[in-house]
């Protein structure tokens, strides 16, 4: 009796329509939020993820729009990430149906938000977005990680080891841990960045970034992730590519739902 | 908590009923009944956090839910549901803040259903300790609430569990996942059966780190540590098992309503 390795597809979404569309046969409108949800949560997906993208805080409202439809219509939990700042954010997202929230730059720019979020909702709700890459030029962290911002364009010069480990010590009560070397590769994931984390942490470990075909998954775990998360594999893959990505899981020797 | 008449939030008896006339609880308040048959449930609305997933799951599973916190309608409800996230100390203290203690015993004390889910079962018990803090529960169960002993915590995901013969909630997903997240649990069961007569409580076993309780069925009183409105379609069946235990009370008669 153990907990199944969690499968998460995570879906861009940029005022209320998913970014780039997503490749499945029979589906009328493929840039629905709420309808992919509803296909991937028939496909065996195990939690959803959606990121807002959207740059006007006027469309925010069609985010919430969003999650207030996905949760009135799909009963697996619902993380949403982007544009949260503080408890408001957090407070509002979960009212409108999402179960947790993701926060990534806000806490690199202010960690006491990670203490004012788990305190008010608990270490649950909450989950540290990290993009990790390896570090460049004159930058040396500890770990030879550092976190980046703006979607790995800009580096910070933080650890990303200690970054995760303090956010940890801080009350998240999960980390999404995307690698931007690995990101866009379809080579695999960093299982060397996946490794040092979970020596770091002890609370559930996602591992986004680099995964191509469902061989890729085992090692990631191996290596100690609890979920794995991928966006275009998913979208763009065949409609089964869930349930071929949990039997390479379970030929692993790991347990899936 | 005890429950006597001074503090009683069920409305009087009107002033001029006759002596010793038994008045029926539905008629003072509290949702009305559902046109439709449908049992009528409250989600009682007493913290933070997402009960709109349970709202939507319970009216799927085939009930008339009502979210609310004013104390006549999760005292009349056929149903009552009491979710809970966030720690102990904090959902105890959000619960007393509607009267929620004294709404769950008089329920309980009148064989009336509540179904409670996540930190609503650890409440149930009598202790909870988080970070060193110790917290009273509402006592309902012996044991107490303690950080599950495993090397990855929150216990995050879908996990298997074993649920005794003759089970009512689990009938028919007995085998089936259902989605967790908690940090702590209740690792021992101590209950004990104080008549011979009564049916045992019927305790469902999960495993993180140790063996810890899933689901307590104990007469009118039902809970759950994992979250049957996000266990998909294994939750569904869950809810519709509940719901279907739940005996709606009559829609008044069209004579009664003629007569009036």
């Amino acid at each position: 009796m153990s907990v199944a390795v969690r499968v998460i597809p995570c879906l861009d979404v940029d005022a209320g329509r998913v970014v780039k569309g997503v490749n499945f046969q029979d589906l009328r409108d493929a840039g629905d939020p709420v309808a992919l949800a509803h296909r991937y949560d028939a496909a065996g997906a195990d939690e959803l993820t959606f990121l807002d993208v959207t740059a006007s805080s006027s469309e925010r409202e069609t985010t919430f729009d969003v999650v207030r439809r996905t949760a009135e219509e799909v009963f697996i939990p619902l993380t949403v990430g982007g544009g949260v700042r503080g408890v408001a954010e957090v407070d509002r997202l979960l009212r409108e149906g999402a179960d947790k929230a993701s926060i990534n730059t806000a806490a690199i720019a202010r960690p006491d938000v990670i203490d004012e979020i788990t305190r008010h909702f608990g270490s649950q709700v909450l989950v540290l977005s990290v993009d990790a890459r390896r570090v460049q030029g004159d930058t040396s962290t500890p770990s030879g990680f550092e976190v980046t911002t703006h979607g790995g364009r800009r580096g910070t010069g933080i650890d990303a080891v200690a970054w995760a480990k303090e956010a940890a010590d801080r009350g998240v009560g999960e980390i999404l841990l995307n690698s931007i070397d690995a990101d866009g590769t379809k080579e695999g994931f960093d299982l060397e960045l996946i490794r040092l984390i979970r020596g770091a942490v002890t609370v559930p470990l996602i591992a986004s970034g680099g995964a191509g075909v469902p061989e890729h998954f085992p090692p990631a775990i191996e290596a100690g992730a609890d979920a794995v998360l991928a966006a275009s594999m998913f979208h763009f893959g065949p409609d089964d590519m869930i349930a071929q990505v949990k039997a390479a899981i379970r030929d692993a020797g790991f347990p899936v739902r | 908590m005890s429950a006597g008449p001074a503090e009683d939030a069920l409305p009087e008896a009107p002033a001029d009923a006759p002596a010793g006339i038994v008045v029926d609880p539905h008629t003072l308040g509290g949702p009305a009944p559902d046109p439709e048959g449908r049992p009528t449930v409250v989600v009682l609305d007493y913290g933070s956090g997402n009960v709109r997933s349970a709202v939507r799951a319970l009216e799927r599973a085939g009930a008339a839910v009502t979210l609310s916190s004013r104390a006549e309608d999760a005292l009349n409800a056929d149903g009552l549901v009491v979710p809970g996230v966030g720690a102990f100390a904090t959902v105890m203290e959000e619960l007393k803040a509607v009267d929620g203690p004294r709404i769950i015993g008089r329920r309980v004390a009148g064989g009336r259903p509540v179904l409670a889910i996540c930190v609503g079962l650890q409440i149930m018990f009598e202790r909870g300790i988080e970070h060193g803090v110790e917290a009273d529960g509402l006592g309902e169960w012996p044991g107490t609430v303690e950080l599950l002993p495993a090397p990855v915590v929150p216990h995050m995901g879908w996990n298997t569990v074993s649920a005794p013969e003759g089970s009512r909630l689990f009938e028919g997903v007995e085998d089936e996942r259902f989605y967790f997240v908690h940090s702590y649990g209740v690792q021992s069961w101590e209950f004990e059966v104080a008549q011979p007569k009564m049916a045992p409580p019927l305790v469902t076993w999960s495993e993180h780190g140790a063996r810890f309780i899933a689901a307590v069925e104990n007469g009118p009183l039902c809970a759950t540590q994992f979250h049957p409105e996000k266990s998909g379609d294994a939750g569904a069946r869950l809810l519709r098992n509940w719901v279907r235990s739940l005996r709606p009370h009559p829609a008044p008669r069209p004579a009664a309503e003629a007569a009036s």
